[in-house]
């Protein structure tokens, strides 16, 4: 399968969504070469603000950019940028519903070696919390373009989370992103997956195991994970005898518990998680390993799945 | 020079936007007294003398920026509001409750006039920088002012901003410390002890000038001469007294946010009621 940067588009969208757009700005707080806004700072350097490492401030200048009609996007790893933050992106912008954008770069367990610090598997949960808010998770470098080409047109507050690594590619330039839509990625009639970032990849490798073993999967491609609409998540439950809910992110707070909210005061399959289990990161010394090690695997998918069809 | 007219109007103004304070505390409902009257003068000063408004029209392009880092001391700015018509006075009785718009803190989803929301010390500076930053890439001329509490002090986005302004040598942004040397609970000296003041913003690469924050002639003329300074964010750090104007207020920590009873509040108008009267 192609493989590609998530990073990278992100950094060459807003370069593209820059030339048309005058209004858009970046700021970045001491990691553009990672979080790949150097593009941006390369192409329109008098639109580019290197607001050194103090993140807090950042999103201060980043709404006070958006009170004069700019379109600010926020830049640093996903653990400073919501979890350091999260006051500032609260009462300064969520509030008066401010239109900046938050970034949260080399998320998930996605920077591998960095380790608990670095890692960031609360950020979906602190940020959907928020009124407001918009949270976005690109499955892919494609979705990724498309969710920054949103981001500049909708006003409000987002985040848009991004892997570190290079991810396959499963959308193409021809499907359009909806805010709020559901994208079924592959169907089948036993169990339904609701999977975003990583995790859509691992569970459409569990679901052609599962094939194989005559069980019939559906994958659901959860990359808008606020606003979540209740009729989509109930259209892709219709018939199936199993729930799972795949993130690469603390099981508290996140997609799965986003999807049983909705599902609370309606007759629903079980339903299981696969996400991390309140737990903090570690290093490791590949992405690989790590997503195994907190079993954010098609394996652990193919075993729930099993386990939730042999409980019915 | 400027005239003595000018001068005693807006101390007359400031006398008005103190009746309102106490208007709006009010009689056995919590409300920041302290750190509204200590800031009231120079509110005065930048609303009714300095800042390029237009109260027919709060989004006017143009317009100079005010923001109130230190959102607590929001019925000064309720006042002057009020004063200016952007707000109808009786907004002040509603102020605080589910019918009104002016709620505890700043909130410019509901106040017209207010340029953003405030109140969680520390962001307020941040969002000025901010501000200035977007107008200067606009070519605008317009200035951010933005007071700043001397408790706020302590919080470190306070410093990150600093540094930030400073960087961009933002010569369109004031910021004014409100140096009533007293937060919630005590002095400030006795907390983590912010002096002193100065030579922390100028190491920053800030311009500092330090006055007397209750004389309206002092605040304008630093005000106006400060337009003159390039190149460099600009900080006047003005000395204040808490509770200023409330002469059983005065220097208490105890009137940070407190309800009154009805002798001061008796006593307080009757103070402030005087002290206009000397002037018709």
């Amino acid at each position: 399968m192609e493989m590609a940067s998530l990073r990278e588009a992100y950094g060459k969208a807003l370069v593209e969504l820059g030339a048309q757009n005058k209004n858009i700005v970046a700021l970045d707080a001491d990691l553009s070469k990672s979080t790949r806004t150097a593009l941006f700072q390369e192409a329109y350097p008098e639109r580019f603000f290197e607001i050194s490492i103090a993140e807090q401030n950042m999103i201060g200048v980043a709404v006070g950019l958006a009170l004069t009609g700019k379109i600010p996007f926020v830049n640093s790893f996903a653990v400073f940028a919501t979890g350091r933050t999260y006051d500032q992106i609260r009462q300064s912008a969520c509030i008066a519903n401010i239109n900046i954008k938050i970034c949260g770069s080399s998320s998930g367990l996605s920077d591998f070696g960095d380790g608990a610090t670095h890692q960031s598997l609360e950020d979906v949960a602190l940020m959907r919390v928020l009124p407001n808010m918009t949270v976005l998770v690109p499955v892919d470098a494609v979705e990724t373009k498309k969710m920054v080409e949103f981001a500049v047109r909708h006003n409000g507050p987002v985040y848009l989370r991004i892997n570190r690594n290079d991810l396959p590619v499963y959308t193409d330039e021809s499907t359009e992103f909806e805010l709020g839509k559901l994208y079924q990625m592959r169907d089948g009639e036993d169990a339904v997956v609701f999977a975003n970032g990583v995790m859509v990849s691992k569970a459409m490798e569990a679901a052609e195991i599962l094939e194989k073993e005559g069980t019939g999967v559906r994958v659901v491609n959860v990359s808008t994970v606020k606003p979540l609409k209740k009729e989509e998540v109930l259209k892709y439950i219709k018939g199936v005898k199993g729930i799972v809910t795949a993130e690469e992110h603390s099981i508290i707070g996140g997609l799965g518990s986003a999807i049983v909210e909705l599902l609370r005061d309606v007759d629903h399959p079980p339903v299981e998680f696969i996400g991390v289990k309140d737990r903090f990161g570690t290093s490791a010394s590949n992405y690989e390993e790590l997503l195994e090690y907190f079993g954010l695997t098609s394996k652990s998918i193919t075993l729930t799945i099993k386990d939730l069809l042999d409980r019915c | 020079m400027l005239s003595n007219d000018l001068i005693e109007r807006i101390e007359r103004t400031a006398l008005k936007l103190r009746l309102d304070i106490l208007e709006m505390v009010g009689v056995g409902k919590a409300g920041h007294l302290g750190g509204s009257s200590s800031c009231a003068d120079i509110v005065a000063a930048l609303y009714f003398y300095k800042m390029k408004i237009d109260p027919e029209n709060p989004h006017y392009e143009d317009r100079d920026r005010f923001l109130l880092s230190k959102g607590h001391g929001a019925l000064a700015q309720y006042a002057a509001l009020v004063e200016l018509g952007y707000i109808p006075r009786e907004e002040m009785k509603k102020v605080k409750t589910l019918d009104g718009i002016l709620q505890g803190h700043p909130d410019m989803t509901k106040t017209p006039g207010i340029e953003a929301n405030t109140g969680s010390l520390g962001q307020g500076l941040s969002i000025a920088t901010g501000m200035a930053l977007g107008l200067r890439l606009d070519g605008k001329d317009s200035r951010v002012y933005v007071i700043v509490g001397d408790g706020e002090l302590s919080e470190g986005q306070i410093w990150e901003a600093a540094m930030c302004a400073g960087y961009y040598k933002l010569d369109n942004l004031v910021a004014i410390i409100d140096n009533n040397g007293l937060q919630a609970t005590g002095p400030i000296k006795e907390r983590f002890n912010i002096y002193p003041i100065a030579p922390k913003w100028e190491s920053f690469g800030w311009h500092v000038r330090e006055i007397d924050g209750h004389n309206i002639r002092e605040i304008i003329e630093t005000l106006d001469e400060l337009d003159n300074v390039r190149g460099k964010p600009k900080v006047m750090i003005a000395r204040t007294v808490k509770g200023k104007g409330f002469s059983f207020a005065e220097n208490d920590p105890a009137f940070h946010n407190i309800a009154l009873t009805e002798e001061q509040y008796i006593q307080a108008k009757r103070e402030l009621e005087s002290r206009m009267a000397r002037w018709s």
